[in-house]
C-alpha cells in the first residue's frame, strides 16, 4: 500500500513523516519520530498509557490512525516540561509518589495536563472522573490524585502571584 | 495489533464521501471516531480495503437547538456534553454521554458512530428510542429519514444500506423529567443494563412516559408497555412495579461475562426503578 505523506506539529516543531495508511499514531510517534514517552499498554483503548494531546484534547493514540492526525498539533509527554525543567505536574508526581513502576506515568501526566487546562481547580471527585481513562496497576491511585490536586494548587497560586 | 492494509480517503464533502462508498462497495467503510471500528480492524475481524474518514465533512457537524434538536452525526460525545444549549434543552443526552467510556474516548467517539454501528451495547441507540428520534441518511439516490424505533433490526444490522451515511439525528425537544441510569462493572464498560426515561406529570400524576432499555436484547428496546403502565399513576411503588414488569416482558438478555440471564433481568428492574424515580423527581 502506498505510503502517505503526513505533516504534523509535534511538541512545537513541524514534522514530516511517511506512513502506511494502517499505521497507528502511537507507532508513528514511537518508531518514526522516536517519541517513546507515550507507551503501549493494552493497545485496546482501555489503559490510557498512550495518551497524547491532539489539537488541545486528550486522546488515546493507539486507537487512531496516524493518517487521521495529518495536519494536527500534538503534544506528548516529551513536550510537557518547560525550558526551566520539569512541569509542576511532573515534580508533583515525584514528590507525592504518584508512580511506582512508572509505566502509566506519561499517559497520566499528559492527561492530567489537559484536565487542569479544562478545569484548573478540580475537586478530588472531578480529578478521579477526569482521569478515569488512565489505569495504574501499582499505586491504587491515591497518590496520583494527591499529586494532581497538589499541582493544581501550585499552578493556581503561581498564576495568582504573576 | 496492526490492521490489514487498506487505502485511506479523507473526502472534503458529503457527495465525495458517498461516491467513494459507492465506488468501492463492500470493501469500503466510513470512519467516524473509530473507537468501535479500529479495534475490530486491529483484530482483523473486518475486511476493509478502503477507509473513508469523515472528519473533514462540515455537513456532518453542528448542533442546532430549537423546538426540534438536530445533532450532526460527527458530533463527539465530548462536544455533546459541553454544549450548553443542549444541556438545557435535552439534559438526558448529557447525562447519558457522561456515562460512556472515558474522557479520551469521548473526545473522539461520535454520537453518529454510536447509533449507526448497531451495537446493542451502545448507549445512544436506547436513548434515541426514548426520545423517538429520527435519523437522516444520505445515499447515492438522495436522503431519507428513518425513525430510531424502526432502525435496528438485530445486532449490527440496521436499516442503513452500505452505500448510505448517517448525516444527522433529530428529535423534538423533550419536556418534563428525565434520567439515564446505567449499571456497569467499571468506568468505561458497556452497560449490564441501562434505562432511558422521559416523563411528564401534571398535578402529581404522570401524563406521558417514554422508556427504553440498553444492552438487554440484540437491539435497543423501546418499551411502550412500560411507559403506558406509568400514565395516570402517581408514580408510586406499585406503578413502578407494574412498569418494571411490563419492561421485563419486552427484553431478551443473553448470558455473557456481565452475568447470567436472571441477574440481568434483576439488574434491569432495579435500574429502571431508579431511573423512573429520578425522572419523576425532576418533573
Amino acid at each position: 500500500m502506498k505510503k502517505l505523506h503526513l505533516e504534523m506539529t509535534v511538541n512545537g516543531k513541524p514534522v514530516d513523516v511517511l506512513a502506511e495508511p494502517r499505521a497507528l499514531l502511537i507507532h508513528v510517534l514511537r518508531e518514526d519520530l522516536g517519541l517513546t514517552g507515550p507507551h503501549i499498554g493494552c493497545e485496546t483503548s482501555h489503559c490510557g498509557a498512550c495518551t497524547i494531546d491532539l489539537n488541545g484534547k486528550s486522546v488515546k493514540s493507539c486507537t487512531m490512525f496516524a493518517a487521521q492526525a495529518n495536519g494536527a498539533t500534538i503534544t506528548t509527554i516529551e513536550g510537557i516540561a518547560g525550558p526551566d525543567g520539569m512541569h509542576v505536574l511532573q515534580s508533583s508526581f515525584r514528590e507525592h509518589h504518584g508512580l511506582q513502576c512508572g509505566y502509566c506515568t506519561p499517559g497520566m501526566i499528559t492527561r492530567a495536563y489537559r484536565l487542569l487546562q479544562e478545569n484548573p481547580n478540580p475537586t478530588e471527585e472531578e480529578v478521579r472522573f477526569g482521569m478515569a481513562g488512565n489505569l495504574c496497576r501499582c499505586t491504587g491511585y491515591q497518590n496520583i490524585v494527591k499529586a494532581i490536586l497538589h499541582a493544581a494548587n501550585e499552578m493556581q497560586s503561581k498564576e495568582a502571584a504573576e | 495489533m496492526i490492521p490489514a492494509a487498506f487505502e485511506y480517503h479523507r473526502p472534503q464533502g458529503l457527495p465525495e464521501a458517498l461516491h467513494l462508498l459507492t465506488e468501492h462497495g463492500d470493501g469500503a467503510r466510513a470512519l467516524a471516531g473509530g473507537h468501535s471500528l479500529i479495534p475490530v480492524m486491529k483484530l482483523r475481524m473486518s475486511a476493509i480495503s478502503h477507509l473513508v474518514d469523515l472528519q473533514d465533512i462540515a455537513d456532518l457537524r453542528g448542533i442546532t437547538v430549537g423546538s426540534t434538536i438536530r445533532i450532526g452525526a460527527m458530533t463527539t460525545q465530548a462536544e455533546l456534553i459541553n454544549h450548553a444549549g443542549l444541556a438545557t434543552a435535552a439534559p438526558i443526552l448529557r447525562e447519558a454521554a457522561l456515562q460512556i467510556a472515558d474522557p479520551q474516548v469521548r473526545n473522539l467517539g461520535t454520537v453518529g458512530g454510536n447509533v449507526a454501528n448497531g451495537d446493542p451495547a451502545n448507549d445512544m441507540p436506547g436513548l434515541m428510542q426514548c426520545l423517538d428520534a429520527t435519523f437522516t441518511l444520505a445515499g447515492p439516490k438522495g436522503s431519507r429519514e428513518v425513525r430510531a424505533r424502526d432502525f435496528y433490526e438485530s445486532a449490527y444490522v440496521t436499516a442503513r444500506a452500505e452505500d448510505e451515511l448517517l448525516v444527522a439525528i433529530s428529535f423534538a425537544a423533550p419536556a418534563g423529567g428525565y434520567a439515564y441510569e446505567k449499571q456497569k462493572r467499571k468506568i468505561g464498560d458497556y452497560a449490564t443494563a441501562a434505562a432511558a426515561v422521559q416523563l411528564q406529570a401534571s398535578g402529581g400524576r404522570v401524563t406521558q412516559a417514554s422508556i427504553a432499555m440498553t444492552n438487554l436484547s440484540d437491539t435497543p428496546v423501546y418499551s411502550a408497555a412500560a411507559g403506558a403502565a406509568l400514565v395516570r399513576t402517581a408514580c408510586d411503588q406499585s406503578a413502578i412495579k407494574a412498569a418494571v414488569a411490563a419492561m421485563l416482558g419486552d427484553i431478551n438478555p443473553v448470558a455473557d461475562n456481565r452475568g447470567p440471564v436472571d441477574f440481568k433481568r434483576h439488574v434491569a428492574g432495579i435500574i429502571l426503578g431508579r431511573a423512573i424515580t429520578r425522572a419523576f423527581s425532576r418533573t
